[in-house]
């Protein structure tokens, strides 16, 4: 009970180094699923219109991908951002440059699968009107992610949700560091490994509560629009 | 009044669809030229939807051609469909008309005026800002119209347009096929509604199991039809 109330104090005085955590988590989750996004909605887009060989191999591991495991991706993207690693001259391994390059790993595929299935849907709905009126294949692809885009606004908040809550990769590519790459879920990892119940419990009500409220916030604007676009 | 198009008359040659082993439609010979509507009737599975499909370009024919204009189609007929059951793109009632404004080449600048043309032709000026899915069956089929006709087709194909329609928008959608054929644009249209063929055809199409049965103009088909079959269509015997 006493973990609770010092956990609700941290909350409630808005402590400056909760504050600074819970920033960082949110710009590099926000950041990965902007980079998802425009990786993973024309690519599951033009997956969804295309027919070619192995199409459908590349849906298979594209769903498998939705649950790659964030330990995997953080230790691959670890790899590869390493001093000896391909892409070590960069030297960005324990930033949060880092971290949102690992989330993005992780949440595009998540964006993609489900971009892809939405807009195969639509397609379906569409084709004999869009080719009535000879669309050609850009402004198809265009149309359709426009006309989904209420729909796709749910990719985004699974992909959101994934990157919010996952703790493997970028503790494994931030490190973690105090004031630098600690985000929400390693400083819960820590706090309660070292037995610091209370931040752990008040960081994880922050966490809910923030994710609670995005997911609000896209509730609304889907319905707002959805009122309004049909 | 447009003047005589290139595009017609619009010719099917022996045209024939095999899907499967299964013949949809029986090396159809028709000629369509301008004039009043021709209409398209027989049973369902006739060939009809499937008819307005190859004639837009949708269906490729297994054998058989059709031509425009008695030329080679290089250029591309101008040519539109409303389909039977329409869909309705996720935008507004206006915004629909100016995104098939838009595919058809339309300039940015010229497009709202267009569309607030169209939309005021099928009785729709005051719905121009309304979600286009959240508006009537009736209003729904005539925003398609609209839409087709932002093409400025020579030839418009609709397929049933007032199948499942109420006796009030069926009269609504009928005056806009009667004005815009009087415009100069060649309706071809499907229907199961015989009063509505009286009403409105220059012509008529009988077809029956994929095959062309009869087609002559209006004044003889429903007085001195030739064939048997459209003499059981016009006395309300079930042609099956």
């Amino acid at each position: 009970m006493s973990n609770h109330m010092t956990a609700l104090q941290l909350v409630l005085t808005g402590d400056p180094g909760l504050f600074a955590i819970v920033q960082l988590s949110l710009l590099v989750s926000l950041s990965a699923v902007l980079c998802a996004a425009l990786v993973g909605v024309p690519f599951g887009a033009l997956l969804a219109l295309m027919r070619f060989p192995g199409r459908e191999a590349i849906i298979i591991i594209l769903n498998a991908l939705m649950g790659l495991p964030p330990v995997v991706a953080g230790l691959a993207i670890f790899l590869l951002l390493s001093r000896s690693g391909p892409l070590g001259s960069w030297g960005i391994l324990f930033t949060p440059q880092a971290m949102v390059i690992a989330q993005t790993v992780l949440v595009a595929p998540i964006i993609a699968a489900l971009t892809r299935q939405t807009i195969e849907d639509l397609w379906v709905e569409y084709r004999d009107e869009l080719a009535a009126m000879d669309v050609g294949p850009v402004r198809r692809v265009v149309t359709l992610i426009w006309d989904a885009r209420f729909s796709l606004v749910t990719a985004l908040l699974a992909g959101f949700g994934r990157a919010a809550a996952e703790v493997g990769a970028i503790i494994i590519v931030g490190g973690n560091i105090e004031g630098f790459t600690r985000t929400m879920t390693t400083a819960i990892a820590l706090e309660t490994s070292k037995g610091d119940l209370a931040l752990a419990v008040g960081l994880g009500l922050v966490l809910i509560a923030i994710v609670v409220v995005i997911n609000a916030l896209a509730w609304g604007m889907r319905h707002a629009g959805q009122r309004y676009a049909g | 009044m447009r003047a005589p198009s290139s595009d017609l008359p619009l010719m099917f040659v022996d045209a024939s669809i095999v899907v499967h082993d299964v013949t949809i439609l029986d090396r159809i010979t028709l000629t369509v030229t301008s004039g009043a509507p021709t209409i398209l009737i027989g049973p369902n599975g006739s060939g009809k939807t499937t008819l307005l499909r190859a004639a837009m370009g949708l269906v490729p024919l297994s054998a058989g051609r059709i031509t425009w204009g008695m030329r080679d189609t290089d250029t591309p007929p101008k040519r539109a469909i409303m389909f039977q059951r329409p869909t309705m793109l996720r935008r507004s009632a206006v915004a629909n008309v100016c995104y098939a404004l838009a595919v058809a080449n339309i300039p940015r600048m010229q497009r709202r005026e267009r569309a607030a043309e169209l939309l005021a032709l099928v009785g729709l000026s005051e719905f121009e800002s309304r979600p286009a899915r959240r508006l009537s069956g009736g209003e729904q089929q005539r925003l398609a119209l609209a839409r087709a006709l932002a093409r400025d087709p020579t030839v418009l194909f609709l397929d049933e347009p007032t199948a499942s329609l109420d006796p009030y928008s069926t009269k609504s959608i009928e005056d806009i096929i009667r004005a815009v054929s009087a415009r100069g644009v060649k309706v071809m249209m499907s229907t199961h509604d015989i009063g509505q063929a009286r009403r409105l055809a220059g012509d008529v199409v009988l077809l029956h199991r994929g095959r062309l049965i009869e087609n002559t103009p209006a004044a003889q088909f429903f007085t001195t039809p030739h064939t048997k079959e459209a003499r059981k269509f016009i006395t309300g015997e079930l042609l099956v």
